[in-house]
């Protein structure tokens, strides 16, 4: 195990040091100590490592992370795991806004909640939420998955294109171009792959699938607000 | 019938045929126009200012025979490895998807032949344009279609796009003619659709979010390469302000008459100010800061020649970047097509439906016929040529004003013909020293 305390350490020798191991390497795991909210910590990850942070993170933490496994033993600010392409960011605390953002791949769990814009503009990348999310999530969301286990905040899935969101709770409002659609076999698969992956024991028969009705995908103008 | 004299027919100044032609055509649609380029509209502009030239009280430089700097380096205040340039003239952010894989190529080849960069646009970065682009700025826009991290370490410097001149406040829109499926899959979208491009970033909002967003970016590409924040020209003291405090390396900012690949025509003629009138409000922005030079500016939005070049540097400007100007030097609206662009109803010149993708020229097109008309060697070689001409327009005006760089022109060497030029650039109007606003 490589420890590295921000205490004693600098940001960028931190993210440095993580980042030498981009490519392959037998150094795989790694603890970071006294984060103390510091932001884009662990960004630009492309290694097979196990990161755990011991404390919340500000901005960005795990920001377009690939390969890499990276733990948070405590919250989050906004945009963690933003555009990640692959690999696995843990929360165990809570999420601030924009949560998985743009993301092109890879597993984001948050175990507490996630506030606004949760998975706005993603792009293949798969969240599951334990709790709940704020309002306006899965704004623009492209691909990948949006699984909630709690509730969901005002103006779901806004101008979806072809993002699959699943919510166990309540939904505030669906946003603009959004629907409820058929759950079908298929998709209790998929969600109960992602429950399993995420840790989550929630049952994928007490969920309902959202989506894209696909009414804004050629500009008229009787859909513009 | 008596032959009684009768009013001639006078054409309304204010409701003109071109006006009277759109309110019939809104009327019959029910849509707006979406058109690409940049305003078309009459604007105070880089023709409305006079080099004065040196005579008795300056000294020349002898044309061709006594040396006139044309590098520029920019990136100089955090990036360990600044962008190097031979000219001080850039290829501006123009997006595979609104632009053909050729033009892109083409641009690319251009560029890399007189020594300077090209920038990537919405929608990613090409293999074709990495491997024809020795320096290639990689824009970092609202959409992220396409945005990777590995690109982004190949990249050689990163744009941050907050606003672009042709639409400060706007999104963009990309018509499903022009998605094929190359250009879907850059942008995990299905093919054929309409694509949105956000008007604002998904994961910042403001200044104070930016300095943290560039603090990530630094992070990832391990501070080697410089940051740059593009500005539309909407309010360019404060903005020039904000992106120096956020961080930026560099500020690129484009006026009204800067391009787009498609946006509605009432937004880019009735959004935004003149270049020239932004330029001297962003150089006052970086000299209050004591950044001017410190941090570059890179000036965009209509610039034509290389008297267009040097009049933004002698404003305080440290680069200018050229869009609609290197399309055309490819063979956008050229007259040779001017049968298909008949067909089109439009004639050479005028030709702006970038967005449907029926670019006679195979420029502004994903149609794989039309885009094999366009040459990426022979665009190269003319996109090369119009640049060095550029650059020796630019050497001959600033050995005329005695400077041995074309950095070294200054406000000092112009003169406005018009009040409005001489408000906006702050330069004197000819023949007196005065222009309007001036402190007293």
């Amino acid at each position: 195990m490589q420890v590295i305390d921000l205490a004693e350490t600098t940001l960028r020798d931190m993210n440095a040091a993580l980042q030498a191991q981009n490519g392959s390497t037998n150094q795989t795991a790694w603890q970071i100590l006294n984060p103390r909210g510091a932001h884009a910590l662990a960004v630009g990850l492309d290694a097979p490592l196990d990161v755990t942070v011991a404390g919340p993170t500000g901005y960005y933490c795990a920001g377009m992370n690939a390969r890499a496994t990276v733990r948070v033993a405590g919250s989050v600010g906004p945009g963690v795991a933003e555009n990640m392409m692959s690999g696995t960011v843990i929360v165990e605390g809570d999420a601030s806004q924009y949560a998985g953002a743009t993301g092109h791949g890879g597993l984001l769990v948050i175990h507490g909640n996630a506030a606004s814009r949760c998975g706005i503009s993603m792009k293949g990348i798969d969240i599951v939420v334990h709790g709940n999310i704020g309002h306006m999530s899965a704004f623009m969301a492209q691909k990948g998955h949006l699984v909630v286990c709690g509730d969901a905040g005002e103006a779901l899935g806004d101008s979806i294109y072809e993002a699959q969101l699943f919510v166990r709770g309540s939904v505030k409002s669906l946003g603009a171009d959004c629907i409820e659609k058929e759950m079908r076999p298929e998709h209790l698969t998929a969600l109960a792959k992602l429950l399993e992956s995420a840790g989550s024991d929630a049952d994928p028969a007490g969920f309902r699938r959202y989506g894209s009705a696909r009414r804004l995908y050629h500009f008229d103008i009787d859909n513009a607000y | 019938m008596t032959d009684k004299p009768r009013t001639v027919p006078v054409q309304s100044a204010t409701f003109t045929p071109a006006v009277n032609a759109e309110i019939r055509r809104a009327a019959a649609t029910g849509i707006y126009d979406i058109r690409g380029g940049g305003a078309k509209r009459r604007l105070p502009h880089f023709d409305d200012l006079l080099f004065l030239g040196a005579s008795m009280s300056r000294y020349p430089l002898e044309g061709y025979r006594e040396r006139c700097g044309t590098d520029v380096t920019l990136g100089t205040r955090y990036a360990k490895s600044p962008v190097r340039l031979d000219i001080p003239i850039t290829i501006a952010g123009m997006s595979f998807g609104a632009l053909s894989g050729q033009a892109k190529e083409a641009l690319g080849r251009g560029a890399t032949l007189a020594g300077t960069s090209t920038t990537t646009g919405d929608g990613g970065m090409t293999p074709e344009e990495r491997g024809h682009s020795r320096l290639l700025v990689y824009q970092y826009l609202p959409s992220r279609y396409g945005m990777n991290p590995a690109d982004l370490r190949r990249a050689d410097a990163i744009e941050i796009v907050v606003g672009q001149g042709a639409k400060p406040g706007g999104g963009g829109m990309l018509l499903g003619q022009k998605i094929s499926d190359r250009v879907a899959a850059m942008r995990d979208l299905p093919a054929g659709i309409d694509q949105r491009s956000a008007c604002r970033h998904p994961d910042w909002t403001g200044p104070d979010d930016l300095e943290i967003k560039i603090l990530e970016l630094r992070e990832i590409t391990g501070w080697q390469v410089p940051i740059y924040v593009k500005i539309g020209g909407a309010r360019p003291y404060f903005d020039t302000t904000l992106a120096v405090k956020a961080g930026a390396d560099v500020v690129v900012l484009d006026g009204m008459q800067g391009g787009t690949a498609a946006t509605q025509d009432v937004f880019i003629e009735h959004v935004g100010m003149p270049t020239l009138a932004c330029i001297p409000e962003a150089v006052r922005a970086l000299q209050d800061l004591g950044m001017h030079r410190s941090v570059q500016l890179i000036v965009s939005g209509g610039i034509r020649n290389g008297a267009d070049v040097a009049k933004a540097l002698a404003l305080g400007a440290d680069c200018a970047s050229i869009g609609t100007a290197a399309l055309i030097a490819l063979g956008d609206n050229d007259p040779r097509h001017e049968a298909e662009y008949k067909a089109l109803g439009t004639t050479a010149g005028a030709y702006d439906d970038w967005h449907e993708g029926r670019d006679p020229a195979g420029i502004t097109t994903q149609d794989p016929e039309l885009a094999a008309r366009l040459d990426p060697v022979e665009g190269g070689r003319r996109l090369n040529n119009y640049l060095k001409v550029m650059t020796l327009e630019a050497q001959t005006i600033a050995r005329a004003c005695g400077k041995n760089h074309v950095l070294n022109l200054e406000p000092e060497d112009l003169c406005a013909i018009t009040m409005e030029a001489a408000a906006m650039a702050k330069v004197p109007l000819a023949g007196t020293d005065w222009y309007p606003g001036k402190p007293s």
